[in-house]
């Protein structure tokens, strides 16, 4: 079968690791969009560049992943988007940050530009901005008695700020669009020229609940750019930060879906282990979320004796708590009759936008970056991927469950397998110009990070959170639910707002 | 009865002016009003949460302030949805540009008397995020605030400390 590389015509890149990066022209491009759209490829990632855009592609069958790159100095480039939905929103942000068109794109409206701030096209040629914008507007939705509902951007609980536009007849929702951006921060514009140590600690704080991930995923493609070995002990220590950052999320969201039915003991509950989690990560790595923990060529504090027995307790203490709490969702007919059948996403859609994590598998789609591209030590370590096709929020509180489950396994062999020696090398800043791409998969999905070096520094460095892909499907998985069940679902989806809005 | 009705028209009632106010007494009753309700509300504070950009670690960090091991509660101190219900403003990140409007009408939502709290290095003067075109840096370059509660992100038992501080205060 005629693999990703083989179909695609363009000159391969110099420099780029670990896959490879190919220039196209304008039909190259639209041959990629066309591909993606016939579901032969998955968007991975969609970013502009000084006069060029980049997209990155999964080919799912031939397990590979390239870089697809179509110059365009005069400033605009084919709309991915009008053929492939999952890019419309990278191509409106593209368009915010960099000033690049994306000809004959369906939504010509801004996307993180809010009209707040002093420059336009803050990483292309900026310019003054103008007076505030005109309002935006929302998406029309037709019929009789339909009213809307706008929430945000302050919501009511202690979550971060987005606007949500409901339209609803009665209590039920006909659609849902977000306004994401509120938290836009710029972090690629700071990243640019930043040395690899402030861009590792800005990578660090995309999105805080990931901050291991993301740390990881910079480090992937720093290693790549730079061609360098990581300390086996290191990468284990990396394996061990990550799934307990994932054990302490699942904590957190299986007891706070739970809370938004209002079963508030399963809350407290697993409120409890997600702390004693953050105090077992506190007491091996010396930070409750481990941020600057792992850094470009290994990690930044090594292991002792006496933290291997405090994991180790931490487990016995999980497995000996946990199953009374899954017993207790699966048991407790008042909660389970609001998570079964509710916000159901379709398979199909998971797989068009290449949903990760959670969102993906609760709905059929098994991708997990630990196991395709995959990176060490996972490829040592047995584990498996927990599926289910049901794509309502009980699937996605049951794919959490399985997952610490499969955690607790990883951590056993991590800490049985802990490989002794250094836990770092240091990476000697390359000269002439080197491009990586790195993957991690984060507890909500596959974080992507891709970078172009020059002179020892970050000249671009792009990161792409798996909310991007995940935000636009609760939309469609929120319809013909009603308003009251908008926590629910949005609490299961989980989505970033800090990594979506960078 | 036409001219008792006339006359109650035309003069001037009979009613007396109020007596002067005893500032004594007054002076007694508002001492035991104010005991009573130090006594009742005097260590409550109700708090709102506003995310002005930040990477959600502090959030993380406020939530599990009412988690078994902390309990927020036990002291009087519990989040609130509404500004309007709110007697302090708890505001993380480096204050975005694009949410400087929300916590000014958030700001603006909540009652006198009224505390201010930054929590995070983001939100002194936009830490790691400060010098970017998108963001402000900083709870006071926009709101006033009382107290900085530091740490990237502070953990629960700093920012206990810090509420505490402002419930004694």
């Amino acid at each position: 079968m005629a693999t990703l590389l083989d179909t695609i015509e363009g000159r391969k890149i110099a420099g780029h690791r670990p896959c490879p990066r190919l220039l196209v022209d304008e039909d190259g491009w639209r041959f990629a969009a066309n591909q993606l759209s016939a579901g032969y490829w998955t968007l991975l990632g969609l970013w502009g560049d000084t006069g060029a855009v980049h997209m990155a592609v999964l080919d799912e069958n031939a397990r590979e992943i390239a870089v697809v790159t179509m110059p365009c100095p005069d400033g605009h480039f084919p709309s991915v988007g009008a053929l492939h939905p999952p890019a419309i929103r990278l191509e409106r942000a593209m368009r915010d940050l960099y000033g690049l068109e994306p000809v004959g794109s369906p939504d010509t409206r801004p996307w993180l530009d809010l009209g707040c701030w002093d420059v336009q096209h803050p990483l292309g040629e900026r310019g003054h901005a103008s007076a505030r914008r005109a309002p935006y507007p929302f998406l029309p939705a037709a019929g009789e008695g339909l009213h809307q509902i706008p929430v945000g951007p302050v919501h009511a609980g202690i979550i971060e700020p987005g606007h949500f536009r409901f339209t609803a007849n009665g209590e039920t929702v006909v659609r849902l669009e977000q306004r994401l951006g509120y938290v836009h921060k710029g972090i690629e514009a700071l990243m640019a020229g930043a040395t690899f140590d402030t861009a590792a600690r800005l990578a660090g704080r995309t999105s805080g609940d990931s901050t291991v991930a993301y740390a990881l995923a910079f480090a992937h493609a720093v290693e790549a750019a730079t061609d360098v070995e990581v300390p086996p002990r290191a990468i284990y220590l990396r394996a061990l930060m990550a799934e307990l950052e994932r054990l302490a999320n699942h904590f957190g969201d299986i007891g706070a879906i739970c809370n938004d039915a209002s079963f508030s003991l399963m809350h407290a509950q697993c409120g409890i282990l997600r702390e004693k989690t953050l105090r077992a990560a506190q007491a091996c790595f010396g930070h409750r979320l481990m941020m600057d923990a792992v850094v470009p060529g290994g990690v930044a504090r090594d292991l002792d004796a006496s933290c291997v027995t405090a994991v180790a307790a931490l487990l016995d203490e999980i497995r000996r708590l946990f199953p009374e709490l899954v017993e207790l969702y699966d048991n407790t007919a008042s909660l389970q009759d609001r998570t079964a059948t509710t916000g159901v996403l379709r398979g199909e859609l998971a797989r068009q936008f290449g949903a990760g994590g959670y969102v993906g598998r609760a709905s059929g789609r098994a991708f997990d970056a630990r196991k395709m591209p995959g990176y060490p030590p996972y490829d040592r370590l047995d584990f498996e991927v927990p599926v289910f096709d049901a794509g309502d929020v009980n699937a996605r509180v049951w794919v959490r469950i399985r997952e610490v489950e499969q955690s607790l396994a990883l951590i056993d062999q991590i800490l049985r397998g802990l490989p002794a020696g250094a836990i770092r090398v240091a990476i000697d800043p390359p000269r002439e110009v080197r491009e990586g791409l790195g993957m991690a998969e984060a507890f909500r999905g596959d974080v992507l990070v891709w970078m172009r070096l020059e002179g020892g520094r970050v000249a671009r460095c792009h990161l792409r959170d798996p909310s991007c892909f995940q935000w636009p499907l609760l939309e469609a998985a929120i319809e013909g639910n009603i308003v009251a069940d908008f926590p629910l679902c949005n609490k299961s989806f989980n989505c970033s707002y800090s990594g979506h809005d960078l | 009865m036409r001219r008792i009705l006339f006359h109650s028209l035309v003069r001037r009632p009979l009613t007396e002016a109020a007596p002067v106010k005893d500032e004594e007494m007054l002076a007694e009753l508002g001492a035991s009003v104010a005991r009573a309700a130090r006594r009742r509300l005097g260590r409550s504070l109700s708090i709102r949460e506003v995310d002005a950009g930040s990477c959600n670690g502090c959030e993380l960090e406020i939530h599990a302030l009412n988690n078994a091991f902390y309990d927020l509660e036990r002291f009087g101190l519990h989040f609130v949805a509404s500004p309007r219900h709110a007697d302090v403003l708890l505001v993380t990140g480096p204050i975005t540009r694009n949410m400087r409007e929300a916590l000014e009408r958030t700001y603006n939502a909540t009652p006198d008397p009224k505390w201010v709290v930054a929590v995070g290095d983001c939100a002194v003067d936009g830490g790691i995020f400060s010098g970017s075109y998108a963001v402000i840096g900083g709870v006071s370059g926009v709101v006033p605030v009382d107290l900085h509660i530091r740490g990237c992100p502070p953990c629960p038992t700093q920012l206990l400390k810090g509420l505490l501080a402002l419930v004694e205060a």
